[in-house]
């Protein structure tokens, strides 16, 4: 019961971030709402069921794609482009995972990159219609909801809270569920779940394939909120700023990636106002936190006072 | 004589494992009767846990065949074979440390289904005796407990065949007592093969015993029998 209270509780304050912040904070807040949808993604597959992936820059890029391309070539409107991306993430995960779960571990993070790395090539190599690099702006008739211009700042910050809300709800819901523990399972002993009778090929399959959903949802949303699609968004960066923020939150806790990707998006703001040399402002921190939260910040809460913390 | 008429549990077919030149599972043939407590001793190195391997699908047979209730499942994974009611407990102890006791037992029953998840899971872990633990993270167990856990785990699964590695290592005397105790009370409902090396428990507790020496079958009977066995005694028991 407190677990959701805490949860909606979070939500609500968000719902009211557009009334007191201005409109650049707000719109900060909903693309961090965004890329915490791309960590929460991240987060189960890596959090909770333990695959380290190098790769996610592929999966955002997918949805990214899978929207951005119907409403380029097609002119779909937002809300088809949507769930296209949505599908188009899910899809490259579970194409990825077919191939790359035959192996783990470290072999895991290096066949992940390798295939990101060749969809990021892939993306530059058809550039006439990719628009590689520099990528292409999406349409404006592409980026209306019910009426709704989602370009405009209220309905685009409401719209980013939808997703972010289905996401961290629909995220809760799964860890709690008999498949978060069986998740969890696999990361925590895999040999053991096996003798429990679990197709443990499957169940990871199944996590990486959710872990899509929600990067091809980012994608997507990134696309049709900020209305650009681009190459650059398949970078190795990409793969790496959904692992910092999951680590910086806390892995395997639900709201640890929001945590992660709010903070880290505040440090880099504070620390390009005070120095060009701001990605050492933000090393410094990641050692700080290795070596005093290994955990991230809400996995040392909940080990030293929450327990009940998800 | 309906035990002889009855079709067995298991039977295994010049069973094969050889590790380059160790044949660590070499050529057996092994009946295991629907609802008996099977002991399998022999000395260090002698294949015991390889064969169970084999049984229960952690490692793959060479050739040979292995049937299960009349069914051929020497190709099958490992967790298919769960499901036809194949549980292993580890000799060494597998747990998942970081979870809580429960969660520890609900994953086995989940993997059966998700109907009364609460409720069978406080059964079984009221079957080994711990009870009231049910939140506690399993690594803060003591050993003894974490066998029983382990055994709790084995138990959800609702095996038709249980197979005990060693179960009673570092327990200590009363609590071997009280194992020995809740393994009677599963058959014949469950079947139970038992690889120990604590002769007191395996000679109380089998009805039959199969030895095994470097991967082959050296003997198979009652305890008396094996125990008369002078091939047996040469081997093993050292007279």
């Amino acid at each position: 019961m407190k677990v959701w209270t805490l949860h909606l509780a979070l939500l609500a304050v968000l719902f009211t971030a557009q009334f007191w912040l201005s409109p650049y904070h707000a719109t900060n807040l909903a693309r961090i709402m965004v890329l915490a949808v791309f960590a929460m993604g991240y987060n189960l597959a890596f959090g909770y069921t333990g695959l380290l992936s190098l790769g996610h820059a592929l999966l955002l890029a997918a949805g990214m794609y899978a929207a951005g391309l119907p409403a380029q070539l097609c002119g779909w409107s937002a809300g088809p482009a949507f769930i296209a991306g949505i599908a188009g993430g899910g899809l490259a995960a579970a194409a990825l995972g077919l191939l790359a779960l035959r192996t783990a571990g470290v072999s895991f993070m290096i066949v992940t990159l390798m295939f990101a790395q060749a969809g990021f090539l892939t993306l530059l190599y058809f550039a006439p219609i990719t628009g590689g690099d520099d990528g292409f702006a999406v349409a404006a008739a592409s980026r209306t909801l019910f009426g709704f211009d989602l370009s405009t700042d209220s309905p685009r910050f409401l719209a980013a809270l939808a997703i972010f809300a289905t996401g961290l709800l629909a995220s809760l819901a799964l860890v709690r569920s008999p498949f978060g523990r069986t998740m969890v399972a696999m990361r925590e002993n895999e040999e053991r779940s096996r003798m429990l009778g679990y197709n443990t090929f499957t169940v990871k399959l199944a996590a990486l394939t959710i872990s899509g959903l929600y990067a091809g949802a980012a994608g997507a949303a990134y696309a049709i909120l900020f209305g650009y699609v681009g190459a650059s968004f398949a970078t190795i960066q990409y793969s790496i700023l959904p692992m910092l923020y999951v680590l910086m939150g806390g892995a395997g806790t639900t709201l640890g990636p929001f945590l992660g990707a709010l903070l880290m998006f505040v440090l880099i703001e504070a620390a390009t106002g005070v120095t060009t040399a701001h990605q050492f402002i933000v090393g410094a921190a990641l050692v700080a936190l290795i070596l005093f939260a290994p955990k991230g910040l809400l996995g040392t809460v909940r080990d030293r006072w929450v327990r009940w913390l998800p | 004589m309906a035990a002889l008429i009855e079709p067995p549990l298991v039977r295994t077919d010049r069973l094969t494992l050889h590790f380059g030149g160790i044949k660590a599972v070499d050529g057996v043939d092994f009946t295991l009767r629907p609802g008996e407590i099977h002991g399998l001793i022999g000395p260090n190195g002698a294949g015991k846990t390889t064969f169970v391997s084999l049984l229960s699908g952690r490692r793959m047979a060479q050739s040979g065949t292995i049937l299960l209730a009349g069914e051929d499942i020497t190709r099958l994974p490992a967790h298919e074979r769960v499901r036809k009611g194949i549980a292993y407990t580890f000799q060494i102890t597998s747990i998942f440390p970081r979870l809580t006791v429960f969660d520890n037992v609900a994953l086995a029953v989940q993997s059966q289904g998700t109907r009364d998840l609460t409720t069978r899971t406080r059964a079984a872990l009221a079957r080994v005796g711990l009870q009231g633990l049910e939140a506690q993270e399993a690594q803060t167990l003591s050993y003894g407990h974490q066998r029983l856990l382990e055994l709790a785990m084995g138990l959800a699964l609702k095996p038709r065949l249980l197979i005990l590695d060693e179960p009673t290592q570092g327990l200590a005397a009363s609590e071997i007592e009280r194992f020995k105790t809740l393994v009677r009370s599963l058959v014949p409902a469950t079947t139970v093969l038992l690889i120990e090396h604590n002769m007191e428990v395996v000679m109380d507790l089998a009805t039959r015993i199969t030895v095994l020496t470097f991967g082959r079958v050296l003997a198979t009977g009652t305890p008396a029998e094996v125990r008369a066995n002078p091939a047996v005694q040469e081997a093993y028991l050292g007279a």
